[in-house]
């Protein structure tokens, strides 16, 4: 059996719950996968502590909370801090670069520093989609599902005339990881 | 099939989230008419009822509160069509007092109640199981109502299209009790097609004049006409005759009307009731679970058997009217019942009412930031119990 726990942290307003919502639909509906997704945000419209979590699975998924998760994407450095001891020992961290000040962790992780929002501020021309930047990023480092499946529930998901800025997120973000391979190849 | 037909039913797998699910099961079995007012975590169930009713001739209204919401609801109903309100706890106590005047005049609704933490506004955005008995005495004076339980997405379509047939063949307020972890949760949703969906209408009146309040024996369900239909309708919570007329001092047509609107739910709880089982023949000990709660005893039931503990786990679809016979069922097979839930005790009442000295019977409460008892919780209380 295969099965994947993400954990993607944050603050209200960043679009945490949106990312794992359109990683979650790509991997059930393109990826044909067992797939729960559920969320934890606070009563605030923004600025509270906000969660995604994600299961992927090929068999039949019944707890659908994540206990201790294979991939963590913090997008600040109170959700690292609190998410942190709920990442497996050999997992992979993956943070944005600005948000995140203090990393200190076990040499067995993967881990990636994303300047999404400086990519998607600079380059995609919206802080708003620095969420999209990190998944795809995300995505091109552990494979969890295809790049063309992620595209493809973005296109369902996000409307006009958002989609287009959305989409271009996307490929800066890969463009990213594949320039830091390519350095450290 | 009819383009109309086509928006009616979206058959197919769907990426959903509960409250999406619930709300196309309600259209799926012909629910028209939705009063509501926005409240975490069902806003989403309106939200969607808004766009999809106009869409299949349908109306949808933003009311003041929930207070008028089930009120519209109730009214709705009666000229005809088959209608639904959404809410949490704080919206479904306002509704109470005519969540009562529905079981009174028999009218066919629906209420779904996506609850979470309380009491009062509570934790707004934070899952709970608190309203258990609110769903089933919430509203004053001798009663009954069904209520039932999904535990994910697939059930909030599924249950939701249940709740409108109950509703329509037993004249009856039916509550959807989900809560903010399946409600709020993003599953696959397969819609069948039309032909697979069986949907039930209220029975009409055969001709003007028949009593529509009564006459039908002890336990029977008399027909509904709708508003407009002919009939000099009479409608009022107060007591009244099989005709509609207020008997408000009379003992004898009072005692065989609410006998009868109680009667006409316990005497067809073997129909109506719907679980799920696991192991219940040959158990070391027992499970009786709801609602989100029940996908952590899934789990437990798995991790159990490694350690060679058979769990008899009884998943309640249908929470009230209480499924009684298989929770004797299994009492009488184990020394020990457990009771997950997610709050400071509420089913586990009932459950020890009925199974008596049979078993002793124990509750696995958490409260608090919307967080699930895990399958590691359940196991190790079954560890406990057992001495192992």
């Amino acid at each position: 059996m295969s099965r994947t726990e993400i954990l993607i942290v944050g603050i209200g307003g960043m679009g945490v719950v949106l990312a794992g919502r359109i990683l979650a639909r790509a991997a059930a509906i393109y990826e044909e996968k067992e797939v729960v997704q559920t969320q934890s945000y606070g009563a605030e419209a923004r600025g509270t502590a906000a969660r995604s979590e994600i299961i992927i699975s090929s068999e039949k998924i019944n707890y659908p909370r994540v206990r201790k998760c294979d991939i963590l994407v913090a997008m600040s450095q109170e959700g690292l801090e609190k998410y942190l001891p709920y990442l497996k020992e050999d997992g992979v961290l993956i943070y944005e670069k600005h948000l995140v000040k203090k990393v200190s962790v076990s040499e067995k992780l993967r881990i990636l520093s994303v300047p999404a929002i400086e990519i998607a501020e600079k380059k995609v021309g919206s802080r708003l989609v620095a969420n999209i930047v990190i998944i795809s990023a995300t995505v091109g480092f552990t494979k969890i599902i295809s790049e063309k499946s992620l595209k493809m529930a973005i296109v369902d998901i996000i409307p006009e005339p958002m989609r287009k800025i959305n989409l271009k997120a996307v490929e800066e973000g890969i463009k990213f990881l594949r320039e830091i391979l390519n350095q450290n190849s | 099939m009819s383009e109309r037909k086509n928006k009616e039913v979206l058959s197919g797998v769907h990426f959903w989230q509960g409250d999406t699910a619930c709300a196309e099961g309600a259209i799926a079995a012909g629910c028209r008419f939705f009063a509501g007012y926005p409240i975490t975590p069902a806003s989403e169930i309106a939200e969607h009822m808004a766009k999809r009713l106009p869409e299949v001739g349908g109306i949808y209204v933003q009311m003041e509160d929930e207070i008028a919401s089930i009120s519209a609801v109730i009214g709705a109903s009666w000229g005809g069509l088959k209608s639904m309100t959404a809410t949490s706890g704080p919206g479904f106590s306002l509704m109470q007092e005519n969540i009562g005047y529905a079981c009174m005049t028999e009218t066919p609704c629906v209420i779904v109640d996506v609850q979470r933490a309380g009491p009062s506004t509570g934790q707004a955005t934070k899952a709970a199981q608190g309203d258990i008995m609110q769903a089933r005495w919430g509203t004053h004076g001798d009663h009954e109502v069904i209520v039932l339980s999904p535990n994910s997405p697939q059930e909030m379509f599924d249950l939701t299209v249940k709740a409108f047939n109950l509703s329509e063949i037993y004249r009856v307020p039916v509550i959807i009790l989900s809560d903010e972890i399946v409600g709020h949760m993003w599953e696959k949703v397969r819609v069948p097609s039309p032909e697979e969906i069986e949907v039930y209408n209220r029975r009409k009146p055969s001709h003007i004049g028949e009593p529509i309040f009564g006459g039908v024996g002890e336990v029977g369900v008399p027909p509904m006409p709708r508003i407009g239909d002919g009939f000099n309708l009479l409608i009022t919570g107060s007591t009244h005759n099989e005709y509609g007329y207020r008997k408000t001092v009379d003992p004898e047509v009072h005692r065989r009307l609410v006998t009868r609107i109680v009667n006409k739910i316990r005497e067809n709880a073997d129909k109506i009731i719907d679980v799920e089982t696991q192991n219940i023949e040959d158990a070391d000990i027992g499970v009786i679970s709801y609602g989100c709660t029940s996908r952590s005893v899934y789990d437990a039931v798995i991790l159990a058997e490694k350690e060679g503990i058979t769990v008899g786990h009884v998943r309640l679809r249908t929470i009230w009217p209480f499924p009684e016979k298989v929770v004797k069922e299994v009492a009488e097979r184990v020394d020990f019942i457990l009771v997950p839930e997610m709050n400071l005790g509420q089913l586990v009442y009932e459950v020890e009412r009925v199974v008596g000295c049979e078993a002793r019977v124990k509750a696995i409460s958490k409260i608090g930031g919307g967080e699930m008892i895990t399958p590691e919780e359940i196991l190790s209380e079954m560890r406990k119990l057992l001495g192992r």
